[in-house]
């Protein structure tokens, strides 16, 4: 078990809405959901070498969660030294719920808005996993 | 025929607070209309390696949009692509401002939304100055 708050980096593209949502079902997690145990950084900041978040990512258990096919948050963790533990995909979301259409980027839209809420309960149960039975 | 060269518009990732979001639906609002001939890089596949997001910003004068005063945007333009042509403290913008924002990293309040709208202005204002560099 693991004391430390497990790490979840979203992508944050933003040139779709996919970016999006799992950006803010990021947030819906470290700050609403699992509030004790979630934390994020900026993925930007950890890439470009800040030693703090450098630190944070390779002691923590990680949760990439990735907008589209490309998985830049997976594979910018893995540059920092990081190692996914969980990794979420919106993609895989949009297959389980196609009746759902999101289309604005900059503000979610009512379909986007629920497929952030799917994707945070999901994200927050590989939290749960991984907070009571993760080790490192 | 007369084809006008691009300007990117790059803003941070910024997960860690609500900085990270201004700047992110301000360059938004720059793609959607303040100057709708930009085009924006998406900072964390542009961080994951991806070279069309690299030569882009090798070729095309760049205007990084960052949150906070670690500049992760232009400072990652500048490890891998080269100079920008301008860049965009946000912080450094309120604290001349003296406005803080009042939202959530999550959801930003009306008066953040407005200080978007206003930060976009300011972006714009470089964007017209790249692009006057850019036509001699």
């Amino acid at each position: 078990m693991t004391d430390s708050k497990v790490l979840v980096i979203p992508c944050s593209g933003i040139g779709k809405p996919f970016g999006t949502i799992g950006r803010e079902a990021t947030f819906t997690v470290v700050d609403e959901l699992r509030p004790g145990k979630a934390d994020t950084n900026c993925l930007s900041l950890l890439v470009m070498g800040d030693p703090d978040a450098k630190r944070q990512v390779q002691e923590s258990l990680c949760v990439a969660v990735d907008g589209c096919p490309l998985e830049c948050a997976r594979k910018n963790i893995e540059i920092a030294g990081g190692r996914i533990d969980a990794h979420v995909r919106v993609m895989d979301l949009l297959r389980d719920n196609r009746g759902l259409k999101p289309r604005q980027v900059t503000f979610l839209d009512e379909d986007g808005e629920k497929l952030a809420a799917i994707l945070a309960e999901r994200i927050a149960e590989k939290v749960d996993d991984l907070y009571t039975g993760g080790s490192r | 025929m007369n084809i006008k060269p691009k300007i990117g518009v790059v803003s941070c990732s910024g997960e860690c607070c609500i900085l990270g979001t201004l700047s992110r639906v301000a360059t938004r609002f720059i793609l959607e209309g303040v100057r709708a001939d930009t085009v924006t890089l998406c900072l964390p596949l542009f961080l994951a390696g991806d070279s069309g997001e690299r030569e882009f910003a090798q070729r095309f004068p760049t205007v990084s949009v960052d949150g906070c005063h670690k500049l992760c945007a232009k400072k990652a333009i500048e490890k891998f692509s080269g100079p920008t042509a301008a860049s965009v403290d946000m912080e450094k913008l309120l604290m001349e401002w003296g406005e803080e924002p009042t939202g959530t990293r999550k959801t930003l309040s009306a008066k953040d939304v407005e200080f978007a709208k206003r930060i976009a202005q300011e972006v714009a204002k470089r964007v017209d100055e790249a692009r006057e560099d850019q036509d001699g």
